[in-house]
């Protein structure tokens, strides 16, 4: 009986913090959708940019001495710059450029982005602190970690302010519709190639958000980002690389499934990354649109 | 006044070359039709004018020259552009579409007005406001496309075949409206249509075009006593 508890509380424990885990997947599975839907190209210097924008916040924080709330506004607008001016510098010139080109060129900001942390910042390990006290609290008899929950709510109102965002303001609209008929919308009068600039600048900010939270957790260091990214594709390929909504349930699928995998198999730690591969295998065979991916709109 | 001219204008899709020198006038405040058989370069000529497709030549619209500009800074100076298969934004809803026709201005109350007008036009909207325009029958998205470029408030209006997929007697409401804007308003429109005697009824000018060139041009009611213009065109 007490066992059956344990074994209960246990696994409650697991899933919350799969689902915060899950929740920094979801951020950098949306900012690869954002670039995604604009341009079909996955940017697989995502992560990278992330992390470098956590070492931007890990440096306003200890030499800069900024309070950590401030910081963190501030890494998010420096990021969403940072995107602006990486779209404009390097993916820009590659305008029409075949799909193949701008994956080539995403895998050159990912070393160039990795190599220019390691000069700056080095590749020794750096403690982030954790805005949210490592205590526990008991929600309905499951003790559950306060970084898991802070984690969780950040995510949350990231996304509630990207999904207004791009439901409610006419900016939004635009970009949406510039993403998904680039030629009817320049009819209109939209300026496309900015609002793929745009687009990275967001896709940058909201990539920030995860590397600002995963950074407690695992350390800081130039590589800190990589398996965050694989677990990321996971994800949006799971919920369907074309829907923003998909990528965040994909993401706390995956988190919840890895954290389970991580406990429950042994030498599970060992296999997440595995795992991570196999998802983006066999969600590619089986359901290449994801679970929520383009299915076309039909008329019945 | 005349509000577009085209000069010689050669347009290429790479190394086919689809205009071979267009001379054209539109007046402003007038309707006037491209007619010509498939292939003739009806689409092209107004692909030219928004900056859809490379020209030489010279395009002149309300003292700018277009020639090459970009179609969304072609668009900024009010010229709207149907454009062949309507260019729905299927996925957004049949409002944002809506919306996305006044993307560019900034008058907010005009702006909601105007949504009362077209709603006015095409009495069916309101009720579908919420559905994604792909839900939206052919000759509805057509309906919507028609309604979204009224929402620019454009100066020059660019019609690419709009009665195609129609039934006729919607073809009949949307001709019928297009020359009552045209007339309250003045709103100038240059209209692509295969119709040809619907086009030469709706128009006071017409073009006629052939592989990339102009063969025919003269007020509509002559052209209509054309025995050549009969013969291809009219099918009498
Ligand atoms: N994207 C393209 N690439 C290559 N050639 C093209 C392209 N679009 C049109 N053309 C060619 O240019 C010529 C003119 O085409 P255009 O679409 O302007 O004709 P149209 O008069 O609009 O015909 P339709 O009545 O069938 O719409 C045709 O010979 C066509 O094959
Ligand atoms: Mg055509």
């Amino acid at each position: 009986m007490l066992l059956a508890a344990s074994v209960i509380q246990s696994f409650a424990q697991q899933v919350v913090s799969g689902v915060a885990s899950g929740a920094i997947y979801a951020s950098l599975a949306l900012a690869l959708v954002l670039i995604y839907r604009a341009m079909d190209v996955a940017n697989f210097a995502q992560g990278e940019m992330a992390m470098f924008a956590t070492f931007v916040a890990y440096t306003l924080i200890t030499q800069f001495h900024l309070p950590y709330l401030l910081a963190f506004v501030l890494t998010i607008l420096l990021a969403f710059a940072g995107g602006v001016i990486v779209e404009r510098a390097f993916v820009r010139p590659f305008e029409g450029a075949p799909v193949l080109t701008l994956v080539i060129v995403t895998l050159a900001l990912f070393s160039i982005v990795n190599g220019l942390a390691g000069l700056i910042w080095g590749y020794v390990f750096k403690t982030f602190d954790s805005p949210f006290p490592a205590r526990s609290v008991q929600v309905g008899g499951v003790f559950v970690g306060i970084q898991d929950l802070g984690v969780i709510a950040v995510t949350l109102v990231v996304l509630a302010v990207v999904f207004s965002f791009f439901r409610y303001t006419r900016l939004g609209l635009a970009m949406r519709a510039a993403a998904l008929y680039p030629e009817s919308s320049r009819l209109l009068g939209v300026r496309t190639s900015r609002m793929l600039a745009l687009g990275w600048g967001l896709a940058a900010a909201v990539g920030a958000v995860s590397g600002m939270m995963v950074a407690p957790i695992v350390f800081l260091d130039p590589n800190m980002m990589q398996p965050v990214l694989l677990f990321a594709f996971a994800a949006a390929v799971l919920g369907g690389i074309e829907s923003p909504v998909g990528s965040v349930i994909g993401g706390v699928i995956v988190g919840v499934l890895l954290a389970l995998v991580g406990t429950y198999l042994p030498g599970g730690q060992n296999l997440r990354i595995p795992f991570g591969l196999i998802v983006i295998v066999a969600v590619l065979l089986f359901r290449p649109a994801g679970l929520f991916g383009r299915r076309e709109m039909k008329r019945v | 006044m005349v509000l577009l001219e085209l000069t010689q204008v050669v347009a290429t899709y790479g190394p086919v070359r689809a205009l071979h020198g267009i001379d054209a006038q539109v007046p402003e405040g007038s309707i006037v039709a491209l007619l010509g058989a498939n292939g003739a370069g009806k689409t092209t000529t107004l692909r030219a004018i928004s900056g859809m497709v490379k020209a030489t030549g010279r395009i002149r619209f309300d003292g700018h020259e277009v020639l090459n500009r970009r179609p969304e800074d072609v668009a900024r100076l009010g010229v709207a552009h149907v454009p062949e298969g309507r260019g729905t934004l299927a996925q957004l809803t049949v409002w944002e579409n809506l919306q996305m026709g006044a993307y560019i201005r900034r008058d907010r109350n005009r702006v909601k007005q105007d949504l009362d007008r077209v709603c006015g036009y095409f009495p069916w909207i309101p009720q579908r406001r919420r559905q994604p325009a792909a839900l939206l029958s052919g000759g509805e998205q057509q309906m919507l496309a028609i309604a979204r470029a009224l929402m620019l408030r454009p100066r020059l209006l660019l019609l690419d075949e709009p009665s195609l997929g129609l039934a006729p007697i919607v073809v009949r409401e949307i001709f019928d409206l297009i020359q009552a804007i045209n007339r309250e308003e003045g709103l100038t429109v240059l209209v692509v249509e295969q119709n040809a005697s619907l086009a030469l009824q709706l128009a006071r000018r017409a073009y006629v075009l052939e592989v990339g060139r102009v063969v025919l041009e003269g007020e509509s009611d002559e052209l209509a006593r054309n025995e050549s213009v009969r013969k291809s065109y009219l099918g009498y």
